[in-house]
């Protein structure tokens, strides 16, 4: 068991040096720079000045490792597009809004995608499973600033129940985090639908019936424990999904949130900026997949003890 | 002949008669299928049944006029016909849909048929690259890429491809995986066969019904991509009409005219619905197995 973690420690790390890698390289190579004379009409010394200053002037495989030197320090440097604070700051700012609305939804979503799910698969062919799969596919299919969109114009528009977008008071809070919460609301539905009919066909549920359990106790004692490998497995990663923002939905309902900072970053070649968001969602894959494989192994005798995963 | 006396009284069935009997009996796949014909149909035949160019400011003077008889869905800030910009959209979305996923399909089937058929060292590497697309999420490394290239509806093609490779290049390796240890490959691998003619001859043969999933597959999640992009400012730069775009310009205009607003966001949405409602019906019928997934 340790010995399978380490093996995945280490090639977790490997693919997250390889991304950043790849990720400032690519950065790196977007035409134009930070400091470009329609964006900065000064003079040529001045922008050599500023460059030198900010290590511009480094070539590319020096500057890629004193910010993985920073990184290591937890120093993401100076966003250029606002250097009165650190990026870190920045980050910690922004963050807020996409946690509390992300973070929401999921809480929301998830439970109810998962009571959902198992009402479906209990009453198969019924109204309430044709209308949990019509909701899942919806919800999986129909991008996010499409569901935002029509959010928007039926509850604020035309029965102006609620407002638009904005920020701060709780009312204005509502249809983001619906919005959000559509998407693990969906992904549950499907998942915990399959994952329990899958379970109610094995012979060992037709042996705990013919023992004479209840069929409640059959139920969520055995069939949900046995389907939830696949529900811990998704939920890492679908966390993240959402709790890191949305750049659509925080577009469409003009949060302050993180999302915004992933377009800007790009467009003004914000280096730092940029280098860290990517940075903090790649590590947060890495480390949700890495956790989501060890439970999966401890959950999963079958894993554990077969060595090979 | 005595082989037509002895044939048995049922005829011998092939199994596309199965998934087709299986296809029919899905409803929502059939109607899907309705629909997506319809829409290629309508993309095909765009410039017979719209009553102007996409790109022509000719109703300058009805600008942001609401839907009537005369124009079906109203006319945009641009005094455009928004009726002929969302029929043009769908030649941009339904192409982009599908070179993205042929191009999937291309990398993906070499690269699934060497993980599989080798294993090893070689299915190591080519899993190490597919856990690298695995961590970065699709769409920030497109807006990345976006930007590196400028855009444009090429490039747009060429990103959707790489990020669609994984799931084909998945469905094919684990198909090839199971093939690879019959007999037929077996007596092929002692009579001399090459690898490549194995691969070749056999085993993409025999994954025929992944393949055409993972193609179906991949085509609205490149539309998603495209509009997303596009959306974003950052895909298919305009006057091409792309319903992306057309969303994005709609949210200024909600409040007061909301034409702007629902059809793109409609058709959007009733195409990628489409085409997966289409898939997974095609899915469920040529691959029972692994129906629900």
């Amino acid at each position: 068991m340790i010995l399978y973690i380490l093996r995945r420690l280490v090639s977790v790390a490997v693919t997250f040096i390889v991304v950043s890698l790849i990720i400032f390289f690519m950065m790196h190579a977007i035409p134009g720079g930070p400091f470009d004379a329609n964006d900065m009409p000064v003079s040529e010394a001045v922008r050599a000045k500023l460059m030198a200053q900010l290590g511009l002037d480094q070539p590319l495989h020096v500057q890629y490792l004193r910010y993985m030197w920073g990184v290591l320090h937890f120093d993401f440097g100076v966003p250029y597009q606002s250097p009165g604070e650190t990026v870190t700051q920045l980050l910690s700012r922004a963050w807020v809004p996409s946690l509390v609305l992300g973070g929401l939804g999921v809480i929301i979503g998830a439970p109810l995608g998962i009571l959902l799910g198992m009402a479906a698969a209990l009453n198969r062919n019924s109204w309430i499973d044709y209308f949990a799969s019509t909701l899942a596919t919806l919800g999986l299919t129909i991008p996010v600033f499409v569901t935002s969109m029509l959010l928007i114009l039926v509850f604020a528009v035309w029965l102006n129940w609620l407002p638009a977008s904005g920020w701060g008071k709780p009312e204005r809070w509502i249809l983001p985090i619906v919005a959000y919460a559509l998407i693990p609301l969906a992904t549950y539905a499907r998942y915990t639908r399959s994952a329990m009919l899958d379970t109610l066909n094995r012979p060992f549920v037709t042996v705990l019936r013919a023992k004479g359990l209840s069929e409640n106790r059959i139920v969520f004692q055995h069939v949900l424990r046995n389907s939830a490998i696949p529900l811990v497995t998704v939920f890492l990663p679908m966390f993240i999904g959402t709790a890191t923002g949305s750049i659509f939905v925080e577009a469409m309902f003009r949060v302050p949130g993180l999302g915004a900072y992933f377009v800007s970053s790009i467009e003004g070649r914000d280096y730092p900026l940029e280098m860290a968001l990517m940075l903090m969602i790649t590590f947060m894959y890495c480390i949700a997949y890495l956790l989501s494989d060890i439970v999966y192994a401890l959950i999963n005798p079958r894993i554990r003890v077969g060595g090979e995963p | 002949m005595t082989s037509e006396a002895v044939a048995p009284a049922y005829r011998q069935r092939n199994p596309l008669w199965f998934a087709w009997r299986r296809f029919a009996g899905n409803k929502a796949a059939i109607v899907a299928g309705v629909v997506l014909a319809l829409l290629i149909l309508m993309a095909i035949f765009a410039p017979l049944i719209t009553p102007a160019p996409p790109d022509a400011q000719l109703f300058l003077t009805e600008a942001l006029a609401f839907p009537s008889a005369e124009h079906w869905f109203g006319v945009d800030n641009l005094g455009r016909d928004f009726y002929t910009r969302i029929v043009y959209g769908a030649r941009v979305s339904l192409t982009i849909g599908f070179a993205a996923a042929a191009f999937s399909v291309i990398i993906g089937i070499p690269l699934g048929a060497l993980a599989g058929y080798f294993g090893g060292r070689t299915d190591w590497v080519i899993m190490r690259i597919i856990e690298l697309f695995s961590v970065v999420p699709p769409l920030l490394a497109a807006m990345l890429l976006g930007a590196l290239t400028r855009g444009g509806y090429f490039t747009i093609v060429l990103i959707a491809a790489l990020f669609g490779w994984v799931q084909v290049c998945l469905l094919v390796r684990a198909q090839v995986k199971a093939f690879r240890e019959k007999e037929f490959v077996r007596a092929a691998q002692a009579l001399g066969a090459s690898p490549w003619y194995i691969i070749r001859r056999h085993l993409i043969p025999n994954s025929i019904s992944p393949i055409i999933v993972g193609f179906v597959l991949a085509i609205p999640l490149a539309m998603m991509l495209e509009a997303s992009l596009s959306f974003l400012g950052i895909g298919v730069p305009p006057p091409t009409p792309t319903w992306g775009q057309m969303i994005n310009e709609g949210i200024d205009f909600m409040f007061f005219y909301w034409h702007l607003a629902v059809f793109p966001t409609a058709a959007l949405a009733i195409t990628v619905l489409a085409t997966t409602l289409f898939g997974d019906g095609l899915r469920d019928a040529l691959d029972p197995t692994l129906k629900g997934r």
